[in-house]
């Protein structure tokens, strides 16, 4: 095939679009022919370039907030709704209570097995933690740039979220990569202050047990700080003093809900 | 729980990642702060509103994008910009495969790192060619979801996204020869 040819399949082929046969024969052909290759970078170059041009507008925070509340109250008006008219109506107060003894039986019974869900969380995430940190690649994507790692999780994470401003801190930005707590995606963030790492995981938090503590058990020396904010559940690991944790923790909730 | 509930739930759950893409694809479109949230705004209420017409399983991100898009259109400022874009963009004949140059818009742009003159050259392309070049590279998105967002078959995608490109060259390489 002439050149001209494979040039008008060219940005099909830089978009991935051809067929995993004719994406075969254009490598083949790329690696063979300079004058194509060096289309194909400028042409690469070019849509390297309007990529990081084209994002170029964020939304306002309290435009953001304020969509984000309406869409909270639109979704949350039939459940007052109908928690108005189950108040007033009587005939439901005997199930209700019936329902409300059993409940509480259930939640009796189930503390146990949710000090041992915990646990379980703390050594999982202390595992990957210690894992991630012996890897040769420990962050898929790797800058200090939080504008950079932010977007990176688009599309990877069922959730988005804001990263603090670490300037004057102490704080440095590593990197992150995609992760997983029992079966549910989620970011994990690296921060480092004086030589110590610190992972930072953010998870749905629907996904996650209820109720939990803002510090759980330490484990092996390291120290474990959890908060939830809007609708999202972080943990703060590491192996430095947890004033450090703590420290951090208060930015990226700050962050968070701002 | 009700189902109201369950669903409200399930679409904050896929919508909310979407919202600062979304911003950014309002304000490349009408190139205004204040329209560009009352569109993303109108997109949000419109999409809960009909979240029980979406086909779940189906590109979620395809179906915020053409609502977007819609509301846009009908907007005054997208009936503007459509009517002063050509209207048989995929009918032109295909475009003439360029001569390869040793200096090409692409290698002076990332020599010069000039983003600004790429934004303007952007900006200035009909809206039909700025919106399929940022689906295509800002997004990302696959022809078959650029195929969904647009209401168009992949041909048209393949044809538009073709021009749009040459489209964005001939403005990076006017503004280069001015400057």
């Amino acid at each position: 095939m002439a050149c001209d040819q494979w040039l008008a399949k060219l940005d099909t082929y830089l978009d991935g679009e051809l067929s995993a046969e004719e994406m075969k024969a254009f490598d083949a052909h790329v690696r063979t022919c300079p004058q194509c290759a060096a289309q194909a970078l400028a042409r690469v170059q070019m849509k390297r370039a309007v990529h990081s041009a084209g994002q170029r507008f964020a939304p306002d925070p309290a435009f953001k907030a304020r969509i984000l509340q309406q869409i909270a109250a639109q979704g949350a008006a039939p459940a007052k709704a109908a928690g108005r008219r189950s108040i007033w109506n009587l005939a439901w107060a005997f199930p209700v209570a019936a329902l409300a003894l059993l409940m509480i039986t259930v939640l009796v019974t189930g503390l146990s097995d949710r000090r041992s869900q915990q646990q379980t969380i703390a050594s999982e995430l202390t595992d990957q933690h210690v894992a991630t940190l012996a890897s040769a690649t420990p962050v898929d994507v790797v800058s200090t740039d939080r504008h950079t790692v932010k977007p990176w999780f688009q599309g990877k994470v069922p959730f988005t979220f804001n990263l603090p401003e670490l300037q004057d801190t102490g704080f440095e930005l590593i990197g992150g990569r995609v992760t997983y707590l029992d079966q549910v995606s989620g970011a994990h963030l690296i921060y480092r202050i004086r030589k110590h790492e610190i992972s930072v995981f953010i998870f749905p938090e629907k996904s996650l047990p209820r109720n939990l503590p803002s510090n759980l058990p330490a484990q092996n020396a390291f120290h474990l700080v959890t908060f939830s904010e809007a609708g999202l559940r972080y943990y703060v690991l590491g192996d430095t003093n947890p004033t450090d944790l703590e420290a951090l923790a208060a930015l990226l909730r700050r962050a968070a809900s701002s | 729980m009700t189902a109201d509930l369950v669903q409200s739930g399930s679409f904050e759950q896929l919508a909310l990642p979407l919202f600062d893409q979304l911003y950014n694809f309002a304000q490349w479109l009408t190139h205004d702060r204040s329209e560009a949230e009352d569109l993303v705004q109108e997109t949000f209420t419109k999409a809960l509103r009909g979240f029980s017409s979406y086909k779940q399983g189906t590109n979620f991100r395809a179906w915020m994008y053409r609502i977007l898009r819609n509301t846009f259109l009908s907007s005054r400022t997208g009936l503007e910009a459509t009517a002063t874009t050509q209207l048989d963009l995929e009918s032109a004949s295909a475009p003439v495969p360029e001569t390869v140059e040793s200096e090409t818009p692409e290698s002076i742009l990332i020599e010069r790192s000039n983003h600004h003159l790429l934004q303007a050259s952007l900006e200035e392309l009909p809206v039909h060619f700025r919106e399929i070049l940022l689906l295509c590279e800002v997004e990302e998105m696959s022809y078959q979801e650029i195929a969904e967002t647009l209401a168009v078959p992949i041909g048209t995608v393949m044809s538009r996204l073709s021009r749009a490109r040459a489209a964005l060259r001939d403005n990076v390489r006017g503004k280069l020869k001015r400057a």
